[in-house]
């Protein structure tokens, strides 16, 4: 049942994955994008970021784990990918431990004055820059950094909050083991976000196929079925995950 | 009276689906005049395009002949699904993706659709070689959810669908399946080879 009142839409670009979500994800949605290794998440992210640019969107990359120039090399295998989109700043990368070194982030526990840095640094860098797009890769590596469930709660409703107020619409990348049945680390995660998109990789008679699910989005309504994605030289493709009648078997 | 399949086929609508079916005692002679109407005489034809998916026979060996039928290497790609599992997969075409198995139904859909948005045309043809050879790996439930979905978008994007299928039983399980979502079936044997 369509929702009524219909948001404003945030067309990721990714084909299928506009279908599912009936247009996009609303704007100023926070979502968790899941899964374990190798399962597209990074990739999904960049395209986002790639298509909102291309738009018109200044988009964020927020890199905790690979260096922007690395990232930068792999999506430039992409067709979708433009050079130009980096230099003439629509697309900007950011290092977070850059960022920790110059705001002077030591501790291996962030302090609860050091994560409202971490936030009041990235509020400003989306207000200054005016960026309508961000991905934080990963959020499970910041939460290495704040470890402590309450903090970690409190950093996701103040980051949420101020980057809905910007009217920027952001991706949270979550690592997670092959296991089923949660969706970040510490499991909170999750209940802070607006939306949920899961990433794994199925097997089906000892083959792999990389599945994608979005397991829910606020403010809008969207298909719950499986899909199998291919990461193709023009992006991320979706088709239907066959199911030959049979009775559903794990995640 | 003996038909032309590759008439037949260039007079069939855009979004149609039809199977062509071979006769097993016959294959060698049906295998040859269907390549010849679909990748010739369709194929060739201006600003078309096939994709052909690869089960049965490798994606090299199918190229040889359409090399012998004449057929340019800009006008055809393939989806070769066979040639990983028969450990052959030394010399890949540059016209060609590779998916490591027939049972990764959903990664062929998946490569039609790369296809056709990579090489966009007016008319486009995607033939499936075969449905016995799918269905040799593939249980029939998964393999009629995949034809399914399958020949249905390709209807919607107007794609001409070609299923390959080599049957000399009537009212086979695979026939029956392939009788809910196409178009048209022609007997090959009537085309007079």
């Amino acid at each position: 049942m369509a929702p009524a009142t219909v948001l404003d839409r945030c067309a990721t670009g990714v084909e299928g994955l506009d279908n599912i979500l009936y247009g996009g994800v609303p704007r100023g949605n926070m979502v968790l994008v899941a899964g374990s290794v190798g399962t597209g998440k990074t990739t999904l992210s960049l395209e986002f970021l790639v298509r909102g640019a291309e738009r018109g969107e200044r988009s964020l990359f927020v890199s905790v784990t690979e260096s922007s120039d690395k990232l930068i090399q792999n999506l430039s295998t992409f067709e979708f990918f433009r050079t130009d989109l980096v230099t003439n700043g629509s697309l900007v990368f950011v290092d977070l431990p850059v960022l920790y070194e110059r705001l002077g982030l030591e501790h291996e526990e962030l302090t609860p004055d050091e994560i409202a840095i971490l936030i009041r640094t990235i509020r400003d860098l989306v207000r200054s820059l005016g960026i309508k797009r961000l991905v934080l890769d990963s959020l499970t590596s910041v939460c290495y950094r704040i470890r402590r469930d309450e903090r970690i709660r409190d950093f996701m409703l103040r980051l949420g909050q101020e980057l809905s107020e910007a009217g920027c619409t952001s991706l949270l990348v979550s690592e997670i083991g092959p296991t089923p049945g949660r969706y970040s680390l510490h499991g909170v995660e999750e209940a802070i976000v607006d939306g949920v998109i899961l990433l794994w990789n199925a097997r089906r008679q000892g083959d792999i196929l990389r599945v994608l699910q979005v397991i829910k989005m606020r403010g809008t309504a969207h298909s719950q079925a499986q899909y199998v994605v291919e990461l193709t030289p023009i992006g991320m493709l979706l088709a239907p995950h066959l199911k030959g009648g049979r009775p559903e078997g794990g995640m | 009276m003996p038909i032309d399949i590759g008439e037949r086929l260039r007079g069939l609508p855009g979004g149609s689906a039809v199977t062509l079916k071979l006769d097993p005692r016959e294959y060698a002679d049906h295998y040859f005049a269907v390549l010849n109407a679909t990748l010739r005489d369709v194929g060739s034809e201006t600003d078309a395009h096939t994709i052909y998916v690869a089960v049965t026979n490798p994606a090299s060996f199918v190229w040889s002949l359409a090399q012998a039928l004449d057929v340019p290497e800009d006008r055809i790609s393939f989806i070769d699904a066979i040639s990983h599992i028969m450990m052959n997969y030394t010399n890949p075409l540059p016209n060609a993706t590779y998916i490591e198995s027939p049972r990764a139904l959903e990664s062929i859909m998946l490569r039609v659709e790369y296809l056709l948005r990579k090489f966009p045309h007016p008319r486009s043809i995607v033939v499936i070689d075969s449905v016995n050879s799918l269905a040799i790996h593939n249980p029939p439930d998964l393999l009629s959810e995949f034809f399914h979905i399958l020949i249905n978008t390709l209807k919607t994007r107007n794609v001409l669908t070609v299923v390959l299928e080599t049957s000399d039983e009537e009212g086979s399980s695979v026939e029956a399946m392939l009788n809910l979502v196409v178009d048209e079936a022609i007997d090959v044997a009537r085309a007079g080879t």
